[in-house]
């Protein structure tokens, strides 16, 4: 029997792979790719506890997360491109201005 | 097979996952982004698979539409724009952490582990019903969703609606080519 339990695990495995992507890699746009990770895991334990506790709010949240998710793709691709029109790379460790 | 038949749920659950896995990790490990975001495409399918075994399939269907559909054509359009794909040699800091790194995840590792155990001997099954019931009015998934969502969280939704059109208009700043570049201390024609 499949519980919310294999579901937790699965969102935790996913969630510390995007994490480990977010740290390790220097590519802006796998940076980016490996958030769109992490937001699904968040929406793969919402799901499960919506199902386990029997309360649809849990798939409304992971609407809202979803609607996050794309603006927060439209806002980093935007970044993205100002950052590769200023410095011609998307490496992370160019963009030092700030003092990092 | 009739292990199969009795277990079908089960086995496409670890199919599914181990599929949602590996691609995870093959988002993190390619080199070239435009593998990655196929890598990443395999993984938006296999997680509205796995939403679709919990009984969401509206969220099933947003997430191939606006996922796989939406963000992840932006994200090769981006990525076909920019055809950046080699950066080079860059600089390696925190090395020397590595160690402590190993430890941290063998010891989260434990943690994972016993939570698991933990969780899975108080295991309880949900209901199918609550997904499509509002009220005690039986419904389907999507209608009963879009209940939910416009009577009990609608000022949330309008609030969403408004991060929405803030990143639009971030988005079409960032865009333009003027503000970079007057971020690079250059005059910008009027």
């Amino acid at each position: 029997m499949i519980g919310a339990t294999h579901y937790v695990a699965l969102s935790l495995v996913l969630m510390c792979i995007g994490l480990v992507g977010v740290m390790v890699r220097r590519n802006f746009i796998t940076v980016l790719m490996s958030l769109e990770l992490m937001f699904n895991a968040v929406n793969i334990n919402l799901i499960a506890f919506s199902f386990r506790l029997g309360d649809l709010a849990g798939q409304v949240l992971a609407i809202f997360v979803i609607t996050v998710a794309a603006a927060e793709a439209a806002i980093g691709l935007g970044l993205i491109i100002t950052l590769v029109r200023l410095k011609d790379t998307v490496a992370l460790e160019e963009a030092d201005e700030m003092g990092g | 097979m009739d292990f199969l038949i009795a277990n079908f749920g089960a086995i496409l659950f670890y199919v599914v996952a181990a599929i949602t896995v590996a691609a995870a990790v093959a988002v993190v490990a390619f080199r070239n982004p435009i593998h990655s975001a196929v890598a990443l495409l395999l993984t938006f399918v296999m997680v509205a698979v796995l939403f679709i075994l919990r009984h969401a399939e509206f969220l099933a269907a947003v997430q191939v539409l606006v996922y796989a559909g939406g963000i992840l054509v932006l994200y090769l359009f981006v990525i076909m724009l920019v055809r950046i794909t080699d950066l080079g040699p860059g600089r390696v800091f925190l090395s020397g952490l590595a160690p402590l790194a190993i430890l941290g995840g063998v010891v989260l590792g434990c943690l994972i582990a016993v939570g698991i155990l933990l969780g899975s001997m108080a295991a309880g099954a949900g209901s199918t019903a609550a997904m499509t019931a509002v009220e005690g009015e039986a419904l389907g998934n999507t209608e009963a969703v879009g209940w939910i969502l416009y009577m009990k969280y609608l000022v949330p939704f309008e609030v969403v609606s408004v991060v929405l059109l803030v990143a639009m208009i971030g988005a079409i700043v960032f865009g333009r080519r003027d503000a970079a570049l007057a971020g690079a201390g250059e005059e910008v024609e009027p």
